[in-house]
C-alpha cells in the first residue's frame, strides 16, 4: 500500500514538473518549425516571465494580474527586438551561425536581468493559496492545476492557430518550403517575427505559472530550458501534443528515477531519454518520418 | 603547400620567441590557458569547420581527459607522462565508440545528441564521489616533470603546453591538406556527393570525431596537471559552448583562426575585469556583433573589413576632391 | 674608471636600500580580493566583496595601518577554478600583493593553493570546506566554520531529543558534497544512523520525489545542506506533503532569504549557525556582540541589507590581516607568521586561535543553534 501511495506521489510531481518542460518546450518547437532555428534564448523568456511578474508585482506594487500582463507584454518585446535586430538582418546564415547568435542572446539578457534585478532569487505568491490538495493520499497543489491548465489551453489554442488560421497556416508553410513559401506570396519574414513573438510570450507565460512554485532568479532559464528542449526533441518538435507527452514523460521519469533509482542521477535521465530516442527515433517519438533532402 | 609551411614557420617562432618580450609576469599564465584552449579549439575546428559535424558536448572529453589524467595520478600514484597516454587513448576510444551511433544524427538532430553526452559525462563526474571527489573537486595531481625538470612555473608550463599546441597544429594543417582533409570537406558540402565518389561517409565522420576527442583529451590532460586541481565545472555546458564560439569567431575551417579565437576569448575577460558586473554583457554583445558582421569568423573579417575600409576611405578622399 | 664603479654602486646600492626601506613604510599595503561576484556563486561573493571593501575604505579612513594606507585589489573569479587561479597569479605577479583573501568557494581554493604555496603568499580562504586546512598548508588560512562543526552541532541536538535515525538529503555542488561527507563521516561516533541518503540539483524546481522517498524510510528527522533556494523548496515540498518529521538545515542559509523564500514553511526549521543573524538577542557577555554589532550596523548603513555571516567571513579575514600587519613588518612572510600566532581574536565567525596545527582556528562554539518563529531567527536554548 505504502508503495503504491509513493509511486502516485512520484507519477503526480513528475506530471506537474513534466508539464512545466512541455509548456517550455512549446516554445522552442514553435520557432523551429517556422524557422528552423534551435532558439537558445528560449529558457531566459521564461526567466524574464517570472523576474518581470516579480518586478511589476512586488517592486512596484502593481496588482497582479496587471503585473502578468505587463511581464508578457515586455518579455515579448523583448522578443520581437530580438528577432529584428539580432535574427532578421541574418538573412540566410548557416544555422550554426543563427545558434551561435541565440546563445549570445541568452548570455545578454540573463546579463541584464541581473544587473536590473540582481542575483538573489525572488519568491512569487501562489495563485490560490499555499494548501497542498491530496489526491488519493498524494498532495499535490492548487497552482500546478494552474499550470495543467495554462499548457491545455496553450495547446488548444496553438493547434486552433495552426490549423484553423490563415497566419498559422502560412507560419507552417514556412517551416516546410521557405522559397515555396515565398513564391505564393507568403511574407516569410514577417511569419519569423511572428514566431518570436508568439514563443517568447508562451515562454514568458511558462515563468509566471511556475515561479511561483519553482522561484525565480536571473539564470533559471538555462536548465529549464534545457530540459524544455528535452521534452520538445522526444516530442518530435511538433507543436501539440508531441512535444506535451514528451514534457511529461521526461517528468515522470525523472521523477520515478529519483524516488526509485538515484536522486543524484535524477538530472541525466531526461539526457538519456534523448540520447536513446535520438538513435532509435530521431524523428521523436510522435513526428514522422521525414526524407532526407539532398 | 609553402604558403602553409611559412605560416607555420612564423607562428611557431612567434611562440618560442613570445615569452621573451614578456618578462615573466601573470600574462605568461593567461598564455598557458590560451594554449591549452587553443587544442581545445582547434579540435572542435576539425569536426565542425573542416567535417561539418556540430558538437556541443566538446567539454566531455576534454573533461575526461582531465579526470582520467588526474585520477590516475593524484589517486593511484601513477607517472604524469603514462596517465596522460592512458587518458589519450582511453578517450579516443571512448570517442570511437560514441562516434558510431551519434555520427548518424544530422544538424540540429546532432547538435542536441551531443549537448546531451556532454551533459551527462558532467553529472558522472559530480556523481561519481568516490572516484572524482564529487563537486568538490580532485586535489593533489602532480605536476609533469622531464628528467629533472619539473613543470611548476609559468614559464615552464608555457613552453610544455606551446610544444603540444605546435604539435596539434602541425598535424591538424598536414590533415586538413591531404587526401583525407579533402574528402571530409565534400562531406561538408554535400553528404551524398561525397558517397557517390567513394568515401567511406560514416567511417571518416568517427575517424575525424575521434581524433578531435584525442586533442580534447590531451588538452584535458595538461590542464589537470598545469593547474592540479579539477572540478566539474570546469567541464560544463558553458565551456562547450565557450569552445564552439572560439571555432565561430576565429572563423570556421580556419585552424590559425581557432588559436585567434581561444586567444581572445581567454584575453577578453582579462581585460574585462575592469567591467566587473557588467561583463556578462559585454561578453552577449560582442558574440552577437562578431557573429552578425565577421560569419566568417576574424580569419576572414577583419581582412574583409579593412578591404571596405580602404575603399570607402578612397570614395570619400575622391568625393572630396570632386568638392 | 674603479672609482666611477664604485661610486656607482654605492649610489645603487644606498639607492636601493632608501627605496626599499620607504616602500616598506609609505607605500600602501596591497592586498588581494578573489571573489565570485558573479556566477553561481554570487550569494557568497557580493556580500564578501562588500565587506571587504567597506572594511578598507574604514581602516584608510581612521588611519591606515601604523600609517600605512591599504589597499584592495580584487578579481571577480565567477566561481571558476580556471578563473581563480588565474587572478591568482595575477594578484601576485602583477599586483604584488602581500596577501590574499579568499576565494569564496571550496573548489577555487583548493585550485588556488598551489599557486600561492608556491609563491609564498599567504592566503585567508572564505570558504568552508575542510580539505583547505587539513592538512595544514604553510601559507592557507580560513575564516569561515568547518563544515564539520555545523555537522557536530546538529548531531548534539539530535542526540538530546533522542532522535537516532536520520535523512540526509544534500546539493550536489561542493557546499552539499562536503556537507554529506561530513555527515556520513561523524555519525557513526555521534551514535546517528543515516536511514536515507538523497541528493537534489541546485536547479532543482521540486523535491518532493525525495521527500517521498524519505517519508518511506524509518527517519526520524531530516537535515537538509545547500544554498538558497534549493532548501527553501524542500522546506515547501515538506509542508506540502504534510511531512511531519523535524527539518534541520545547515549554516547555508543561515539569512533572512531563506525565511523569505521558504515562507511559513520555514517555522519551526533548526540550522547551526554563526551569530550574526542573532546579534541583536545576544547576551551582552558574549565576547564576539561588539564586532557583531559592528558589522551588522555598518553593513546595514552601507548597504542597505542585512549583513550576513558570508560578508562575515571577509569580515573576518580583514581584520585578521589588520592585526597580523600591525604585529609584524606587512611583508608576506611575516603577515603569515603573525596569523598563526592569532590569539583569542573576537570575530563575527567565532573567536579565532590559529595554531602551527590548526589553520581554521574555531571550535563548535563558532555556531548557535537557532530556529525560525513568527518569521524571525531565535536562538535555541
Amino acid at each position: 500500500m505504502e508503495l503504491i501511495e509513493q509511486l502516485l506521489q512520484y507519477t503526480l510531481s513528475g506530471l506537474s514538473t513534466g508539464a512545466i518542460y512541455a509548456l517550455i518546450g512549446l516554445g522552442f518547437a514553435i520557432i523551429y518549425n517556422s524557422t528552423s532555428i534551435i532558439n537558445f534564448a528560449q529558457g531566459e523568456f521564461v526567466m524574464l516571465g517570472g523576474m518581470l511578474t516579480l518586478f511589476f508585482h512586488v517592486t512596484l506594487g502593481l496588482y497582479l494580474p496587471l503585473a502578468v500582463v505587463l511581464a508578457i507584454a515586455a518579455a515579448t518585446a523583448v522578443g520581437a527586438l530580438f528577432e529584428r535586430l539580432a535574427i532578421s538582418p541574418l538573412k540566410d546564415a548557416e544555422p550554426i551561425i543563427l545558434v551561435i547568435i541565440t546563445i549570445g542572446g541568452s548570455i545578454l539578457i540573463r546579463g541584464v536581468a541581473m544587473l536590473l534585478w540582481g542575483k538573489d532569487t525572488h519568491a512569487l505568491p501562489m495563485f490560490s493559496g499555499d494548501d497542498p490538495i491530496i489526491l488519493l493520499g498524494a498532495a499535490i497543489m492548487p497552482q500546478n492545476i494552474w499550470i495543467f491548465g495554462v499548457t491545455l489551453i496553450i495547446i488548444t489554442a496553438n493547434r486552433l492557430f495552426f490549423h484553423h488560421s490563415v497566419s498559422g497556416k502560412a507560419m507552417r508553410a514556412c517551416s516546410f518550403n521557405r522559397i515555396a513559401s515565398r513564391l505564393v506570396g507568403i511574407d516569410v519574414k514577417r511569419m519569423i517575427l511572428f514566431s518570436f513573438i508568439i514563443s517568447s510570450a508562451m515562454g514568458a507565460v511558462a515563468g509566471i505559472i511556475i515561479a511561483p512554485l519553482t522561484m525565480t532568479s536571473y539564470d533559471v532559464g538555462v536548465m529549464l530550458g534545457l530540459k524544455g528542449f528535452c521534452a520538445a526533441i522526444i516530442g518530435g518538435m511538433s507543436t501539440g501534443m508531441g512535444t506535451v507527452a514528451g514534457g511529461l514523460i521526461v517528468g515522470v521519469l525523472e521523477s520515478l528515477g529519483a524516488g526509485l533509482i538515484s536522486s543524484g542521477y535524477k538530472d541525466a535521465i531526461a539526457f538519456i531519454i534523448l540520447l536513446v530516442i535520438l538513435l532509435i527515433r530521431p524523428q521523436g517519438l510522435f513526428g514522422k518520418g521525414e526524407a532526407e533532402r539532398v | 603547400m609553402k604558403r602553409e609551411l611559412m605560416k607555420f614557420l612564423v607562428f611557431a617562432a612567434a611562440v618560442l620567441t613570445a615569452p621573451l618580450f614578456l618578462k615573466g609576469g601573470y600574462i605568461v599564465n593567461v598564455l598557458v590557458f590560451v594554449g591549452i584552449y587553443t587544442i581545445l579549439a582547434v579540435a572542435l575546428n576539425l569536426l565542425l569547420g573542416l567535417a561539418g559535424q556540430i558538437s556541443l558536448g566538446q567539454a566531455a572529453f576534454f573533461g575526461l581527459g582531465a579526470y582520467i589524467s588526474g585520477v590516475l595520478t593524484a589517486t593511484y600514484a601513477a607517472n604524469p607522462w603514462v596517465a596522460m597516454v592512458i587518458a589519450v587513448i582511453a578517450v579516443g576510444a571512448i570517442a570511437f565508440a560514441l562516434g558510431f551511433p551519434i555520427l548518424k544524427l544530422k544538424g540540429h538532430y546532432l547538435a542536441m545528441a551531443t549537448l546531451g553526452m556532454g551533459i551527462i559525462v558532467y553529472i558522472i563526474f559530480n556523481e561519481t564521489v568516490d572516484i572524482t571527489g564529487g563537486p568538490s573537486g580532485l586535489s593533489g595531481i602532480p605536476n609533469l616533470s622531464i628528467g629533472g625538470i619539473v613543470f611548476n612555473t609559468d614559464m615552464k608550463n608555457y613552453y610544455l603546453v606551446w610544444s603540444f599546441v605546435i604539435v596539434t597544429i602541425l598535424l591538424s594543417v598536414n590533415l586538413s591538406q591531404s587526401r583525407i582533409g579533402r574528402a571530409l570537406r565534400a562531406i561538408h558540402d554535400s553528404e551524398v556527393a561525397a558517397r557517390i565518389l567513394g568515401v567511406n561517409v560514416r567511417l571518416l565522420k568517427v575517424q575525424i570525431f575521434t581524433v578531435s576527442g584525442i586533442f580534447s583529451a590531451l588538452a584535458g590532460s595538461l590542464y589537470a596537471h598545469t593547474v592540479q586541481f579539477i572540478s566539474p565545472a570546469s567541464f560544463g555546458f558553458n565551456v562547450s559552448i565557450e569552445l564552439l564560439t572560439m571555432v565561430i569567431i576565429g572563423g570556421l575551417g580556419s585552424i590559425y583562426g581557432s588559436f585567434l579565437g581561444a586567444a581572445i576569448l581567454t584575453l577578453l575577460p582579462e581585460l574585462f575585469r575592469t567591467f566587473q558586473d557588467y561583463d556578462i554583457v559585454v561578453y552577449g554583445t560582442v558574440l552577437i556583433v562578431m557573429t552578425m558582421f565577421m560569419p566568417g569568423g576574424l580569419v576572414r573579417g577583419v581582412p574583409l573589413l579593412a578591404r571596405s575600409l580602404l575603399v570607402r576611405v578612397k570614395a570619400g578622399l575622391s568625393s572630396e576632391k570632386s568638392v | 674608471m674603479l672609482k666611477k664603479i664604485i661610486i656607482k654602486s654605492i649610489c645603487i646600492f644606498s639607492l636601493l636600500l632608501v627605496f626599499t626601506v620607504n616602500s616598506w613604510s609609505q607605500e600602501p599595503i596591497k592586498i588581494g580580493g578573489l571573489f565570485a561576484v558573479t556566477g553561481p556563486p554570487s550569494f557568497l561573493g557580493e556580500p564578501e566583496r562588500n565587506t571587504a571593501n567597506m572594511m578598507v575604505d574604514q581602516i584608510n579612513k581612521t588611519g591606515g595601518i601604523k600609517g600605512r594606507k591599504l589597499k584592495l585589489v580584487f578579481y571577480d573569479t565567477q566561481g571558476d577554478a580556471t578563473k581563480a587561479v588565474q587572478a591568482a597569479t595575477r594578484l601576485i605577479k602583477e599586483d604584488r600583493v602581500s596577501a590574499i583573501i579568499g576565494p569564496s568557494t571550496t573548489g577555487e581554493t583548493m585550485a588556488v593553493i598551489p599557486v600561492v604555496e608556491n609563491a609564498g603568499i599567504p592566503l585567508i580562504s572564505c570558504a568552508a570546506g575542510i580539505k583547505i586546512t587539513e592538512p595544514v598548508k604553510k601559507w592557507v588560512f580560513k575564516t569561515a566554520q568547518n563544515d564539520s562543526l555545523a555537522v557536530e552541532r546538529i548531531y548534539d541536538h539530535l542526540r538530546k531529543r533522542n532522535l537516532h535515525s536520520v535523512a540526509i538529503l544534500t546539493v550536489s555542488d561542493g557546499f552539499g558534497a562536503s556537507g554529506r561527507e561530513q555527515l556520513k563521516l561523524r555519525a557513526r561516533d555521534s551514535g546517528i544512523t543515516i536511514v536515507a541518503d538523497e541528493i537534489y540539483g541546485p536547479n532543482d524546481t521540486d523535491m518532493t520525489a525525495q521527500l517521498v522517498k524519505i517519508r518511506g524510510s524509518k527517519a526520524q528527522a531530516i537535515i537538509c545542506w545547500g544554498t538558497n533556494p534549493g532548501p527553501a523548496k524542500v522546506a515547501r515540498n515538506a509542508k506540502q506533503l504534510g511531512l511531519s518529521l523535524p527539518l534541520y538545515m545547515s549554516h547555508g542559509v543561515s539569512s533572512k532569504k531563506f525565511i523569505e523564500l521558504a515562507g511559513d514553511a520555514a517555522e519551526g526549521i533548526t540550522l547551526p549557525s554563526g551569530r550574526v543573524i542573532v546579534a541583536n538577542v545576544l547576551a551582552k557577555s558574549d565576547p564576539q556582540k561588539k564586532s557583531l554589532l559592528a558589522f551588522v550596523n555598518d553593513y546595514k548603513n552601507h548597504y542597505r541589507v542585512e549583513g550576513d555571516h558570508f560578508g562575515g567571513h571577509a569580515w573576518d579575514a580583514v581584520m585578521l590581516l589588520k592585526s597580523a600587519i600591525e604585529r609584524g613588518d606587512g611583508s608576506p612572510a611575516s603577515i603569515r607568521n603573525e596569523l598563526e600566532n592569532t590569539r583569542n581574536f573576537k570575530g563575527i565567525g567565532g573567536i579565532f586561535n590559529f595554531t602551527p596545527q590548526d589553520h581554521a582556528g574555531l571550535t563548535k562554539d563558532a555556531f548557535v543553534l537557532v530556529t525560525v518563529k513568527n518569521r524571525e531567527w531565535m536562538l535555541v536554548k
